[in-house]
């Protein structure tokens, strides 16, 4: 029954149901040119001899087709990945009907990725005969949302590799063909930098993916950083008309899809540049509003340096967001992007120790922007926070993503470790830190919340992701004490229980305590993930530079004009902790400003006087 | 990069000095300050306190004893070499006013940070002890150098192979007792002396500053791990110190603190070993 397949007819099937080796993640299924038909193509071994098989799903059991002779009493050995070579025999379970080996495969498309099991002898490969749903005849716009495959949640809570595929070519039409092409837009408005995200979608739904990541790039040179991390669901996502029916365009989803897919060709083009101005800037930072404002100002002509204190520009990108999330390579390549575009990079270059404001003016930059985020971290203030093993986020993060600790010994950085971890706070940084925890080989991870799941300011599939990988909730939870062993080590945390109240100033609903029911969480590990302040490092170097009631920088103008003149502030030390594409935001506005301010030589400054006062 | 410039080998042992060319941290840095270097892309980012600077040459010299895998791979490079990283200077700038007499406390490496913060006392115009000590004759260093800054140096000895026999804290007992006026002490060196000497100069009122070593990884302000009680106040030893007042500090909790990484720091050192 066996036949010689050639398998070069074969290309990598995309829409729909697929199969990824547990193990490296590259594709299983095919799709057979000759028969139209989706195949798993898997390795075998039957003894000494070892071939490719091929098995095509029906609901009827199946076809197989293999480069070995199987036969009914010949014995499988070994079942690989044709790829990798891993094994991928379920050791637990034998096929019930002919007793052959069974196959674990991870199955994603659609649906919620899982790990699914089949038999390879019997050719019962039902698992996969579920027919696709891309592949059925879409009814215009009544589809629902496209997914993006995930790595199984049990699996990739152990592995830093990203934990989503992201869209191929057919997901990614499919997902435009949704989109109703509106008359009056209005995810352009909800998006902060005004990505005209219609037109990008309609490039993706004929098939030019080049030409939609190049509408993007007008607006927004970073889309596969924002395509990964915006909170779209609470920005374009949530405005769009389908939101309410079947689920809104997976923008996000678009976004990345077609940014990855440009930096996987050759076809990165350098915009035409504008001709040289002569007017130099410096960007003090190198995270999303600094990256966004250089990018914008070189297209523009303008000389740019950007500095960064640590020893990788990036900021947040860098040093804050985990690998699984945003890796890093991404974030590389958008930055040798820009360095393509002429713009310079001054890393090791600490604000207010190397050098100060009046050294960039005396070296000739005609106008400056601080973009340093807020990187102080936040600590509660609590009993016992100087114990060993309580750890600010800032610290953990840094030494998982930027030192690379995951790799440690391999790299020279290690971090701590605890078997038993509790994250305090419920932004984006403590399910960094919880998830992040998992994967450094915790046992139990636990985020202690004081207010709700609804209240969590987290994006909600971080949330959801955190859940997925068994990430363990405190909602209504505050902890009012660290208690450490003899050693100086952590070991619990006090608790008291809460209650919600009526709405504080954020207009989320205030946590009361309830007294006299406090409790104890073992935790030998606790990652501080409240917040983060603005650092004091920076004004050392900026005499005069007025800040406002919080400690940031304060702004006149929209733009971003700072009380001194020729210095522009914006994201982070602006705003306090936001996200990416808030600071991209602030940056776009300052560009414009900045722009206009070199180009017409004028010298008065409005801010100044408003400082003054 | 940063290109090494020079070398020296300062004891049998492991205590190397190492002249980098970083023309820009050359000019801007105060005593006391301090830099962070990144050896190669896979190291870790290790503070360094900065021995002296040569703003002319642009060049900072650094001192340090080998303990671990990443100063080893420090102490591993030749002249001529570069250390990928260098960012600095890091840590406040001090206020070095006229006190009168300064008596200078260093231990083991510990000296080359003492001396670059005696300089700052000499630029003010103070008189300098020096008190230096170290285990055993030849981990003693920068005595020459001591003797050039100071009106007077007294070196000891743990077995008493060379200068006084005993710590350093009973040589500052031995100056105090004979009359001797102290206006300020600077203390530089492992925890265990920085905490003795600031016991023994609480009992004489002595003002006491002692430079801190914590765990850090940005060495801005960023990370917390440098954290420490000073006063009962939670300060970063990266951008409120390193240098604090020694009577306020909570060297027990700082002790344990540093003692975090033990075994990791042995793990690494161990695979870097296997690896050759």
């Amino acid at each position: 029954m066996a036949r010689k397949v050639e398998h070069d007819g074969a290309v990598v099937t995309g829409a729909g149901l697929a199969a990824y080796c547990p193990s490296c993640r590259e594709a299983l299924t095919m799709l057979d040119r000759e028969s139209g038909e989706v195949v798993v193509h898997l390795r075998v071994r039957c003894g000494e001899e070892s071939g490719d098989l091929f098995l095509a799903p029906s609901a009827e059991g199946g076809r197989r087709a293999s480069t070995l002779e199987i036969c009914e009493d010949d014995t499988v050995d070994d079942v690989l990945c044709p790829h990798c070579a891993a094994s991928l025999v379920d050791g637990q379970r034998r096929c019930a009907a002919c007793g052959g080996p069974r196959v674990r495969v991870l199955v994603a498309g659609v649906r919620q990725p899982r790990l699914s099991s089949f038999c390879v002898t019997g050719g019962n490969v039902n698992a996969l005969a579920e027919r696709p749903a891309a592949a059925e005849k879409p009814r215009a716009s009544r589809e629902a949302r496209h997914r993006m495959p995930e790595q199984d949640a049990v699996l990739r809570a152990r592995d830093f590799s990203e934990v989503t595929y992201g869209f191929d070519r057919e997901l990614a039409m499919a997902e435009a063909a949704r989109c109703l092409s509106c008359k009056k837009p209005k995810c352009i408005e909800g998006c902060p930098v005004n990505v005209d995200i219609p037109a990008f979608i309609a490039q993706v739904k004929e098939g030019d993916f080049v030409g939609a990541a190049r509408t993007i790039k007008q607006k927004n040179a970073l889309p596969a950083i924002c395509g990964r991390v915006c909170p779209q669901d609470q920005q374009c996502e949530e405005v769009c008309l389908l939101a309410k029916k079947e689920g809104a365009v997976a923008i996000g989803a678009l976004e990345r899809f077609v940014a990855d897919f440009e930096r996987g060709t050759d076809a990165v083009t350098l915009p035409e540049p504008a001709p040289r101005t002569g007017r130099r800037v410096a960007i003090v930072g190198s995270g999303p509003a600094g990256l966004t404002l250089a990018a914008d100002l070189v297209l523009l002509g303008h000389g740019v340096t950007v500095f960064e204190a640590l020893h990788k520009p990036g900021g947040v990108l860098a040093y804050g967001i985990p690998e699984f999330r945003l890796p890093k390579d991404v974030v590389e390549a958008e930055i040798a992007y820009l360095r393509r575009l002429g713009v310079k990079f001054e890393v090791d270059a600490v604000v207010g120790r190397l050098f100060d404001l009046d050294d960039l003016f005396a070296e000739g930059y005609d106008a400056v922007y601080l973009a340093t985020g807020a990187g102080l971290p936040i600590f509660l203030g609590l009993p016992g926070e100087n114990l060993c093993n309580v750890v600010s986020a800032n610290e953990y993060l840094t030494r998982v993503n930027l030192m690379k600790a995951y790799l440690f010994p391999d790299y020279d950085t290690p971090a701590p470790k605890g078997t038993r971890v509790a994250v305090l706070g419920g932004g984006n940084v403590a399910m960094d830190c919880a998830r992040t925890a998992l994967r450094m080989g915790s046992r139990e991870v636990t985020v202690v919340y004081r207010r709700t799941r609804e209240e969590m300011p987290a994006r909600t599939e971080e949330i959801v992701h955190a859940e997925q990988e068994g990430v363990q909730f405190r909602y209504l939870t505050s902890p009012v004490r660290y208690i450490g062993d003899e050693q100086g080590w952590v070991r619990q945390l006090e608790c008291v229980p809460m209650k919600l109240g009526q709405p504080d100033a954020s207009g989320r609903p205030r946590p009361i305590p309830v007294t006299g029911a406090s409790f104890l969480l073992d935790a030998d590990m606790v990652l501080v993930a409240i917040g983060a302040g603005p650092n004091p490092t920076l004004f050392a170097g900026c005499a005069g530079l007025e800040r406002g009631e919080r400690g940031y920088i304060r702004t006149f103008t929209e733009s971003g004009r700072t009380s001194l003149p020729r210095v522009w502030a914006g994201g982070d030390i602006v705003t306090g902790s936001a996200t990416v594409i808030l600071a991209m935001g602030a940056a776009r506005n300052a560009a414009r400003d900045i722009h206009a301010y070199l180009s017409d030589g004028a010298t008065d400054w409005p801010g100044a006087t408003a400082g003054a006062a | 990069m940063y290109t090494i410039v020079d070398r020296q080998e300062l004891t049998k042992r492991d205590m190397i000095s190492l002249t980098v060319e970083a023309p820009a941290i050359a000019k801007r840095i105060r005593p006391g300050q301090f830099v962070i270097l990144r050896v190669n892309e896979t190291g870790e980012r290790l503070p360094l306190t900065v021995a002296y600077s040569d703003a002319l040459a642009g060049t900072i010299t650094i001192i340090f004893q080998v303990v671990g895998k990443s100063t080893a791979l420090l102490a591993s490079l030749p002249i001529g070499d570069a250390i990928r990283d260098l960012a600095g200077p890091l840590g406040a700038v001090m206020d070095f006013g006229h006190v009168g007499t300064v008596v200078g406390i260093g231990g083991g490496s510990g000296i080359a940070v003492l001396h670059h913060l005696l300089m700052g006392y000499k630029e003010a115009g103070n008189r300098l002890i020096g008190i230096i000590g170290a285990r055993e004759k030849d981990l003693l260093i920068l005595e020459d150098e001591m003797n050039r800054l100071c009106d007077r140096v007294i070196p000891t000895t743990d077995d008493g192979s060379y200068g006084m026999h005993g710590l350093v804290t009973d040589a500052l007992k031995d100056l105090v007792e004979h009359g001797e006026r102290l206006d300020l002490a600077v203390a530089v060196g492992p925890l265990v002396m920085m905490r003795a000497v600031c016991q023994m100069t609480k009992l004489y009122d002595l003002p006491t500053i002692v430079s801190l070593n914590p765990i850090m990884i940005d060495g801005t302000g960023m990370c917390g791990g440098c954290r420490c009680t000073v006063g009962g106040e939670r300060k970063f030893a990266c951008v409120d110190g390193p240098h604090f007042d020694g009577h306020k500090v909570d060297f027990d909790e700082l002790m344990r603190r540093n003692a975090t990484y033990g075994r990791d720091e042995r793990l690494s050192l161990l695979s870097s070993v296997r690896r050759g």
